[in-house]
């Protein structure tokens, strides 16, 4: 064959089971992650229709979502209706013999932290999970997109998904980093250009000598947050750092397999003369931290900028947005984002909370002590990772500057366990949305990269990390 | 799933943008392990005061809207998290239709999986049917999806766009997991042939 396909048109192709008339194509599905929040309907359904799981040895499951990130988890979950989704999330994986990664085991965590980290996310794979950030595992080469409870329930049924073919997006991300500058600040300043819809009804492949140069935790944290530009998948083609990122983890093939695999994986990448339905090119050369001043992923500024004016919108629609967004985020017109005053930081989530994220922070914090206002937390992103972190002394480094050092779990960022904001308290987040109330109620989220986030712990207000010594 | 051919309700307009599945039903609520008892918890912070007493600035609570099945809202309807909680709590809150600029995907696809219909209109129609319903006492539009048609009785007429197998789903009120498994064999072969390849 001499067409010429994206890397989203040959894994597409790959996966259709039938492409019946007028109707979405029946996609197979490789790799399908549970959690204890969006499964019990699907399974509760599943029973009452009479049906089975198809395939629970392509389906693994973890509690994360709810789950305490102090240390009596693992004895009990004081909130009732929470510890009921968790205990029932055991009895459906039990019955259905599904793995299931408990709060007790190391390989608990974050469902987009554990998937790549135990191996079981490989480049070609289609993933899907009942979380939108499945868009995560995409850095592999995978296409990877969330999906809601009732398609959870079709693909244990079926092990397939109803997709019509979405378009796709190319994004080439020219130039080289400053030192302090990160995929957080890349796909922040994405987000800002094209808005929180305008990868909607795209898959974005993510190119260009910057992301070229990412570590694999940088990519995920780009695929990542693709959602909240709109897109459902972000993907980003494997290369010499996806396979040696992955060699020799729990779950990818070995020996000659290994070998065989890897010769698979390097034919995904998208061919020369592949055309994409949109382009967007950014240049990472003068890109500056960034950091969100409003309640969508796309108000966002570089750390040198100041809070804007509903009068500085061209739409009308905006300017309102604008005008809500100061409101409830109780900011000024014309203040400096490095005037403002925090009084929580979090560290954590899917987005930036791997090991590569924690080393980081550690080194921005290393000997210095967390300012009197604020309080400041780790959750680190998996078991493994807290474990990773301990073992290179991290953990000691948090510790001593007065960071809270947890346990692992989506915790602050969704906040559907204790961890969440007073209302008002103004919070550096590692994650990925800035919505009303998203980390608690009246809560005010500025999304940061995990090094802007530990100089704000340490200063107590926003600083240029480009800058710190 | 629950069926839907045609209705006619009363219209609410709430004039936001980017309203995402936080608001429509924020975390604290997606504990439950069943598909109901989301309604009362719709648009939660918007639509109580913190002692749990409703907000009297909230458009839902306007006594006007008591009783609406419509919601026209701003642009970017749904995006954020996956969560099927929402489309279940604005069911359960009484909406069948939601009209919009433009709706996130995955709000959307579980919109459809329960028979909630997401209509899109270009701005000024938008800007219309919002004025009407913040203008016109009882203002109603009905919403034909066998035709594909919404319109008033004051002479708004449209048509919308909307997936031709989706509707035949909602129409008739199919289960998707039925139809998908009439291809039983298909994967079954694809399962095979993907066990040789590798």
């Amino acid at each position: 064959m001499d067409e010429n396909l994206t890397m989203f048109e040959k894994i597409w192709r790959k996966h259709i089971v039938s492409e019946p008339t007028n109707q979405p194509s029946i996609l197979y599905i490789d790799l399908h992650l549970v959690h204890e929040v969006t499964s019990p309907q699907a399974f509760e359904s599943l029973r009452l229709n009479k049906r089975e799981v198809r395939r629970p040895d392509l389906t693994i499951a973890t509690v994360d979502h709810n789950i305490t990130t102090d240390e009596t988890r693992t004895q009990i979950i004081k909130d009732k209706i929470a510890r009921k989704q968790v205990e029932t999330i055991r009895e459906n994986c039990k019955e259905n013999n599904i793995e299931l990664f408990d709060v007790w085991d190391n390989e608990q965590g974050i469902v987009h932290v554990i998937g790549p980290e135990q191996g079981y996310t490989q480049p070609g794979m289609t993933i899907v999970c009942g979380d939108s950030h499945t868009s995560t595992h995409g850095a592999f080469g995978a296409l990877a997109f969330g999906i809601g409870t009732s398609e959870v329930e079709h693909v244990l049924a079926t092990q397939t998904l109803r997709q019509r073919k979405p378009k796709t997006m190319k994004v080439d991300f020219k130039g080289t980093l400053s030192k302090g500058v990160t995929a957080k600040d890349m796909i922040l300043k994405l987000i800002g250009q094209i808005g929180t819809a305008g990868g909607t009804g795209y898959v974005i492949e993510y190119s260009g000598e910057a992301v070229q140069n990412l570590s694999m935790e940088g990519r995920m944290t780009i695929c990542n947050m693709s959602i909240e530009g709109g897109a459902r998948a972000g993907m980003i083609a494997p290369d010499k750092i996806t396979f040696d990122w992955m060699k020799g983890r729990n779950k990818v093939p070995k020996g000659n397999d290994w070998d065989k695999s890897v010769k698979e994986w390097k034919q995904l990448e998208t061919d020369n003369k592949a055309k994409f339905d949109s382009y967007i090119d950014l240049d990472c050369d003068n890109l500056e931290p960034y950091v969100s001043w409003g309640t969508n992923p796309s108000q966002v500024l570089p750390i040198s900028g100041v809070i804007p004016s509903p009068d500085d919108f061209k739409e009308i629609l905006d300017a309102q947005s604008c005008q809500n967004a100061l409101v409830y985020m109780g900011l000024n017109t014309g203040s400096k984002i490095t005037d403002i005053k925090l009084d929580r930081v979090f560290i954590g989530s899917c987005t930036n909370a791997r090991i590569t994220d924690l080393r980081s922070a550690a080194s921005i914090v290393e000997g210095k002590k967390v300012n009197n206002n604020v309080r400041a937390q780790v959750m680190p992103g998996s078991t493994l990772t807290k474990l990773q972190a301990e073992k290179e002394g991290i953990d000691k480094i948090f510790k001593s500057a007065g960071f809270e050092w947890r346990e692992s779990g989506c915790s602050m960022c969704l906040g559907m366990n204790p961890d969440i904001l007073s209302p008002r308290e103004r919070c550096a987040s590692t994650s990925n949305r800035n919505f009303e109330g998203r980390q608690g109620k009246d809560g005010r989220t500025h999304l940061v990269s995990p090094e802007m986030a530990a100089a704000a712990a340490i200063e107590g207000h926003f600083v240029d990390v480009r800058d710190w010594k | 799933m629950e069926k839907f051919i045609k209705h006619t309700g009363l219209v609410v307009p709430l004039d936001r943008v980017n309203v995402d599945t936080d608001q429509i039903i924020p975390k604290q609520f997606l504990k439950r392990i069943e598909r109901t008892g989301f309604g009362i918890f719709a648009f939660y912070d918007w639509r109580y005061l913190e002692d749990g007493v409703p907000n009297p600035d909230f458009i839902l609570n306007n006594k006007k809207y008591v009783g609406s099945s419509i919601l026209i809202a701003g642009p970017n309807f749904g995006s954020g998290s996956s969560r099927e909680h929402a489309p279940w709590a604005l069911s359960e809150y009484g909406f069948k239709v939601i009209i919009s600029n433009s709706f996130a995907d995955i709000f959307r696809n579980n919109c459809m999986q329960n028979g909630l219909i997401t209509i899109e209109l270009s701005n000024d129609k938008i800007d219309l049917l919002m004025s009407n319903a913040i203008k016109i006492d009882n203002y109603k539009l009905t919403v034909d999806l066998e035709n594909q048609q919404i319109y008033d009785q004051f002479g708004f007429e449209s048509i919308f766009d909307f997936d031709e197998f989706r509707k035949e789903s909602i129409l008739k009120g199919l289960d998707d997991i039925g139809l998908t498994l009439k291809f039983e064999e298909d994967i079954k072969r694809y399962e095979i042939n993907d066990a040789k390849i590798s």
